[in-house]
């Protein structure tokens, strides 16, 4: 009786789910989400090819240098030329640089994670510094404490700390949501700089965490060596690579399982489809809406801890206040929408953008082919043009209709 | 009638959608002062073919013709000047402001070329409305009038902008019996004075009532265009579907035995806090369906949600098989024995991005055999749905397809197993065949009297009064949130309209 019977026809009564399946489909909207499935990667990575192509532009204009060049000095930096150079040498420095790309790629796994997992439950997770700090934090304190403990028991007891800690941080923003439905976006930025100012805090010159031999750096104790995890690949005290990536890969098979092969992530899922059937059929909206930001913490919070674990093993001031401007933990953002929040997309897009900021760093590029202070901001450059034209998938998915049609037709 | 100028014709029309042909060489004409049906079931092309006459599609193949010439009608626009007018079948009308603000929208009079003249709009409006009879208050404002008064207001938009074909989609669907009489009323008055009506419906009785002549599509294609004399209810019926549909649901005589369903004193409020169900009292009984009419707003959508446990109830009980359920959460009122099939199937009954198979676990989900230990079983869930989607009919996909991918019928389908397997004791019943077409309502309506001669309580809520009528053993009249009445089910569509409308109020005691 809400709509079509029309007691109030005159009130554009909200948008519906989705349109229903009448003649020529079932609207556009649902035939752009079918698209969007049925065109799986194509989606994704056109938009990545357009920002890469845009970027390209951005570079030809400005320096006037050949872009190809540039990705390529990109990709040589990146390490991912390390699997093209057989016999593989695992001394090298492509193999260097691909284990910064993995170290990269593994924190951007997680937070990818994070945002991924809230918009399952329709939710938007803007949160990820905070509870990526928050995991920091707690991780720094913990590992740098309890110098006797054994070494595994000390680890875990950081990760579990530390996930905890971004789990409880974002959990308030669900909480929030749940019961009195303050918006999620608003109270994750705002436990955002919470965190930054506990963090400035803590380890500023004369906090209660700050640094117990030097007093004149506003930095934090060191985690103990029996805390550090394992590096695997590389040299320990050259940032090698550790087992936190292994954890990140690990985290991604926890998620694609939650998601699919568990009543919380069916719960989830329903939610953020379509909230309304949820609570039609019994399942409680505003819990799941508290689990996912949750679990989604959980994600970032991880990620923060493995950071200290795996190789920065301690936290200054500075650290936060770069963070809070421009941090890894937003990259996520543009990780779990060019996934498309799956857990293979979001590896693909960790493993591209962690790439690019290797690549892009200052230390690899060759100046000659691209001013080593402009490199970084060429990935931030194409970041955001790539979630610029995530918003214009529509376009994109049009486009390619527009020349099936003409295909079609021409035939 | 072939004396008459021919206003429209529409030359073999092809309209091609990925995947499917929605308008395949169909061609439709209109004579001036005519009143032309376009008679089908959803997905037969009646909103194809109408969208390419009022220039949102592009026809693929085909050519238009308006008074003898052809036309290219590449947007509203250019439909609106080709004398192309269209009242869809949800108002487009702007609720806070006048009737003449409405009508004028656009095109508004003014005063050296800048101030809007609003007393210039509403003699123009009242002269048009005066011309064809159809009666409304210029200065009125939209929400504030009847629903039946702002169809008026959307016919007057055309006939402001000089449209000489008018293409009604689904005009009755809104209206009770008496306010669709005097639309047609209206629509005799219009096609006296020369206007040409194209009226697009899946109701068979209206077609006979109004129509000159029928025009019957069926999967995009053409199938017949007669004239209505002579036709017949099933005759159309059978043009629609084509084949034999029972039009008439038979049904024994119920049986009705303990009560299952009793509400007592029912009080409750909307999400803008106004009191919706004012102190309603009912039982259903084992074995009978209860119908309950009403007029879309007074009260049936709140009642429901309350009946479900997805509205908080303010006074008054509810008890199903004797149990008190008045507080429960909605996990409580299934567990207690409540099916329920939503209005809305799209926005509530399903979650059209989950595969038919999810969708059919949606209530149980967390329990076995389903689920084990918060670790859900696909295979399992597949496996049930495949046994339901033979049972039920479901046509158009498999147990992973996803819901929203098959047809209106067969999503409902999937509601009605989903909620019949869990072997509910009371069914409630909202809007259960609304926007299906004529073989799936047979289905659902068949289906209905089964679970009912199984000795389940339902309560049929519907504003179709026909399916109120044809099912129901009793009927039930809401009328501003509280019962203005219960009938037989051989009650007249009059007498219920009259309870509807709130005149026979106190007259029946519920």
């Amino acid at each position: 009786m809400s709509d079509a019977g029309g007691a109030t026809p005159t009130q554009p009564y909200g948008q519906p789910a989705a349109p229903p399946p009448e003649e020529g489909g079932e609207g556009f909207a649902s035939r752009i989400a079918f698209a969007q499935r049925a065109g799986g990667a194509i989606a994704p990575l056109l938009t990545v090819l357009l920002a890469f192509v845009m970027g390209g532009l951005v570079v030809l204009v400005t320096t006037g240098k050949n872009p190809i060049n540039t990705y390529r000095a990109i990709f040589d930096g990146s390490g991912l030329i390390w699997f093209f150079q057989i016999p593989w040498d695992t001394g090298s420095d492509a193999a260097f640089n691909l284990q910064q790309t993995l170290i990269y790629t593994t924190t951007l796994i997680l937070v990818g994670l994070a945002v991924a997992f809230a918009f399952r439950c329709g939710l938007f997770n803007i949160g990820g510094l905070g509870q990526y700090l928050a995991g920091a934090i707690l991780a720094v304190w913990v590992g740098s404490s309890f110098a006797g403990m054994s070494p595994i028991p000390h680890v875990l007891l950081v990760l579990v700390v530390g996930t905890l800690a971004g789990a409880l941080l974002a959990g308030i923003a669900g909480f929030l949501k749940a019961t009195v439905g303050a918006h999620e976006v608003i109270t994750t930025i705002m436990l955002n700089w919470t965190v930054v100012y506990v963090g400035l805090f803590l380890f500023g010159l004369g906090g209660p965490l700050h640094n117990d031999t030097q007093s004149s750096t506003p930095v934090s104790n060191d985690v103990v060596e029996g805390a550090k995890l394992h590096v695997f690949w590389g040299d320990p005290l050259l940032q090698g690579l550790h087992i936190g990536f292994f954890i990140a890969l690990g985290a991604l098979v926890v998620y694609w399982a939650i998601l699919n092969r568990t009543t919380l992530g069916y719960g989830v899922k329903a939610v953020g489809f379509n909230p309304e059937a949820a609570r039609y059929g019994g399942i409680s909206v505003a819990r799941n809406y508290f689990l996912a930001m949750a679990i989604s913490g959980a994600f970032a919070g991880i990620a923060g801890a493995i950071d200290i674990l795996g190789w920065s093993f301690r936290l200054s001031t500075s650290d936060i206040t770069l963070a809070s401007t421009g941090s890894i933990a937003f990259t996520g953002i543009a990780v779990a929408l060019l996934g498309r929040s799956t857990a293979v997309g979001t590896f693909l897009a960790a493993l591209l953008f962690g790439a690019l900021l290797t690549g892009t760093s200052t230390r690899y590029l060759d100046p000659s082919i691209f001013e080593p202070d402009l490199a970084g901001n060429l990935t931030f450059l194409i970041q955001g043009l790539v979630i610029l034209f995530i918003g214009l998938d529509f376009v994109v998915l049009w486009l390619l209709a527009r020349l099936r049609g003409r295909r079609v037709m021409a035939t | 009638m072939s004396e008459r100028p021919q206003v429209l014709e529409m030359r073999h029309i092809t309209k091609r959608f990925p995947g499917m042909v929605a308008n395949d060489d169909v061609s439709f004409d209109l004579f001036e002062g005519e009143v032309h049906a376009l008679l089908g079931e959803n997905g037969a092309g009646k909103s194809t073919l109408m969208n390419i006459l009022y220039g949102l599609y592009h026809a693929d193949e085909g050519e238009i013709l308006i008074m003898g010439k052809p036309v290219r009608l590449g947007s509203p626009s250019a439909s609106i000047a080709a004398g192309v007018g269209m009242v869809h079948q949800h108002f487009m009308l702007i609720p806070v402001m006048t009737v003449a603000e409405n009508i004028v929208l656009a095109e508004e009079p003014t005063r050296s070329g800048v101030v809007f003249d609003v007393h210039e709009a509403e003699r123009r409006v009242k002269e048009i409305s005066d011309l064809y009879g159809l009666a409304v208050d210029p200065a009125a404002r939209i929400e504030d009038i009847t629903v039946g008064q702002q169809q008026r207001v959307e016919i007057l938009k055309a006939l402001y902008r000089d449209a000489d074909i008018l293409v009604l989609d689904e005009p009755t669907a809104v209206l009770t019996p008496q306010e669709a009489q005097e639309l047609f009323e209206v629509i005799r008055g219009l096609t006296a004075r020369g206007k040409s009506v194209i009226f697009i419906t899946h109701k068979l009785n209206e077609v006979l009532d109004i129509a000159d002549r029928i025009t019957v599509l069926r999967r995009g294609k053409l199938i017949e265009t007669l004239p209505a004399e002579g036709a017949t209810e099933a005759s159309l019926a059978r043009l629609m579907v084509g084949r034999e549909v029972l039009l008439r649901v038979e049904k024994s005589s119920s049986n009705p035995g303990t009560s299952l369903l009793q509400v007592e004193g029912l009080r409750v409020h909307d999400d803008r806090g106004i009191e919706k169900v004012r102190g309603i009292s009912f039982e259903v009984r084992a074995g009978e369906i209860v119908g309950l009419a009403g007029i879309d707003g007074n009260g049936q959508t709140e009642m429901i949600d309350a009946l479900a446990g997805l509205r908080a109830i303010d006074a008054g009980t509810v008890r199903i098989d004797g149990d008190d359920v008045t507080h429960d959460s909605v996990h409580g009122h299934l567990e207690g024995g409540l099916g329920h099939i939503p209005e809305d199937r799209q926005r509530r009954g399903l979650v059209l991005e989950y595969s038919i198979a999810e969708n059919i676990a949606l209530h149980d989900y967390r329990s076995e055999p389903a689920s084990r230990y918060g670790w859900l079983f696909p295979r399992r869930l597949i496996e049930r749905a495949r046994t339901l989607i033979r049972a039920f009919d479901v046509r158009g996909g498999g147990p992973t397809t996803r819901a929203g991918g098959l047809s209106g019928g067969n999503q409902q389908k999937v509601v009605l197993a989903r909620e019949i397997e869990r072997d509910p004791k009371v069914l409630i019943a909202a809007q259960p065949t609304r926007g299906l077409d004529v073989g799936a309502i047979e289905f659902v309506h068949r289906r209905l009297i089964e679970e009912r001669d199984e000795g389940r309580a339902i309560l049929l809520v519907s504003l179709e009064l026909e399916e109120v009528l044809s099912l129901s053993d009793r009927i039930l009249v809401m009328y501003e949130g509280e019962i203005a009445g219960e009938f037989a089910p051989t009650a007249s569509e009059e007498e219920l309209g009259i309870a509807m409308t709130g005149a026979g109020r106190g007259e029946v005691a519920a």
